[in-house]
């Protein structure tokens, strides 16, 4: 696993994002990381906000559990490192 | 979806900037103007949460940054903004902005790092740098609505020049005890604190567990790693340590 940079962020930093995307507040559900199982809520997990895009990582075992890149107004989203979300 | 009314959605919001107020030499807290913004009712914010800012160059490119509101619930919306030298948008917001000029806020957002009333306490509020501020609007709701949850702040800061809200917190009592941290330099006589948090200031600092505790942790994430393994070390349970971290520097 990678040393957490110090830019590293966490699930607040994104509330807004996720609101856009899922149409409610999100950084209180619960995120199962489909690697390593690990249980978080969203606030916790950590985030990297980068020029382009946003990535969410799982702070047990580094996976990314979910990306997000904006393209001309459209929010290309996967979820696909996460076991669910609820 | 474009253009649908979605119940929950957020909507980007003109807001005014009114009255300003420089809190040091680096940090600014900007009065927004913001039609619609819920007063004391139903719907305000809660303490603890933020706004997203959004700034548009005449080119068309876009920055939005995430801002602690520094305001009570009830309240008229402020925030409190530190300036990052290499920064896209705290420049602006703390050097360029006016009285009378306008920017993009959407929210209140988050419903994790905020605080309620009903969520018991004591409470054990550990900021670093401009890490004060959403924990500044969860002291004064607690003013505000007569809470009489006894509050334990922890604030780390660079240098007496640094500290945020200084007379406001110098003059909290009522059950609100404030430890400070001076972390690089330190005025003549100061008595406070002069290293950066760790296990042995959060142990003289920090609530029992007995007591039951609830902690929020707010600062550069090299701060919130360290004060949160700490109370965890102290034996805080993990779901009664609220975190949030923020990319600026400043403890």
């Amino acid at each position: 696993m990678e040393e957490l940079d110090s830019s590293v962020l966490d699930g607040n930093a994104i509330g807004g994002l996720l609101i856009e995307v899922f149409g409610t507040e999100m950084t209180t559900a619960t995120g199962t990381c489909a690697s390593c199982g690990s249980v978080s809520q969203v606030a916790e997990l950590a985030v990297y906000l980068h020029g382009l895009g946003t990535v969410v990582r799982c702070r047990a075992c580094d996976a990314m559990l979910m990306t997000f890149v904006q393209i001309r107004g459209v929010t290309c989203v996967d979820l696909q490192g996460l076991a669910s979300l609820t | 979806m474009a253009g649908t009314a979605v119940r929950g959605r957020l909507t980007w919001q003109t807001a005014t900037v009114g009255a300003v107020f420089d809190e040091t030499p680096r940090v600014r807290t900007l009065m927004l103007e913001l039609p619609g913004w819920p007063g004391p009712s139903a719907g305000q914010h809660r303490a603890g949460q933020h706004v997203d800012v959004r700034l548009t160059a005449d080119d068309g490119y876009q920055a939005e940054r995430a801002y602690s509101i520094a305001s009570a619930p009830g309240e008229p919306l402020a925030i409190t903004v530190e300036r990052l030298d290499d920064g896209e948008v705290s420049p602006y917001l703390t050097e360029e902005l006016r009285p009378g000029d306008v920017l993009e806020v959407r929210g209140p957002i988050g419903g994790y790092f905020v605080w309620e009333p009903g969520f018991g306490g004591p409470l054990l509020l550990a900021a670093g740098g401009s890490g004060v501020v959403p924990l500044r609007a969860i002291l004064r709701y607690r003013g505000l609505i007569g809470s009489s949850v006894p509050v334990r702040l922890l604030y780390s800061s660079r240098s007496w020049e640094d500290v945020i809200y200084r007379a406001e917190l110098d003059a909290a009592s009522d059950g609100v005890s404030v430890s400070r941290a001076l972390t690089r330099t330190q005025p003549p006589g100061w008595t406070g604190y002069a290293r950066r948090v760790d296990k042995e200031m959060l142990a003289e600092v920090a609530w029992p567990v007995a007591d039951g505790p609830l902690a929020y942790v707010c600062g550069p994430t090299s701060f919130v790693e360290s004060v949160a393994s700490g109370l965890v070390a102290l034996g805080y349970p993990a779901e009664r340590i609220k975190t949030e971290r923020f990319g600026a520097t400043g403890q």
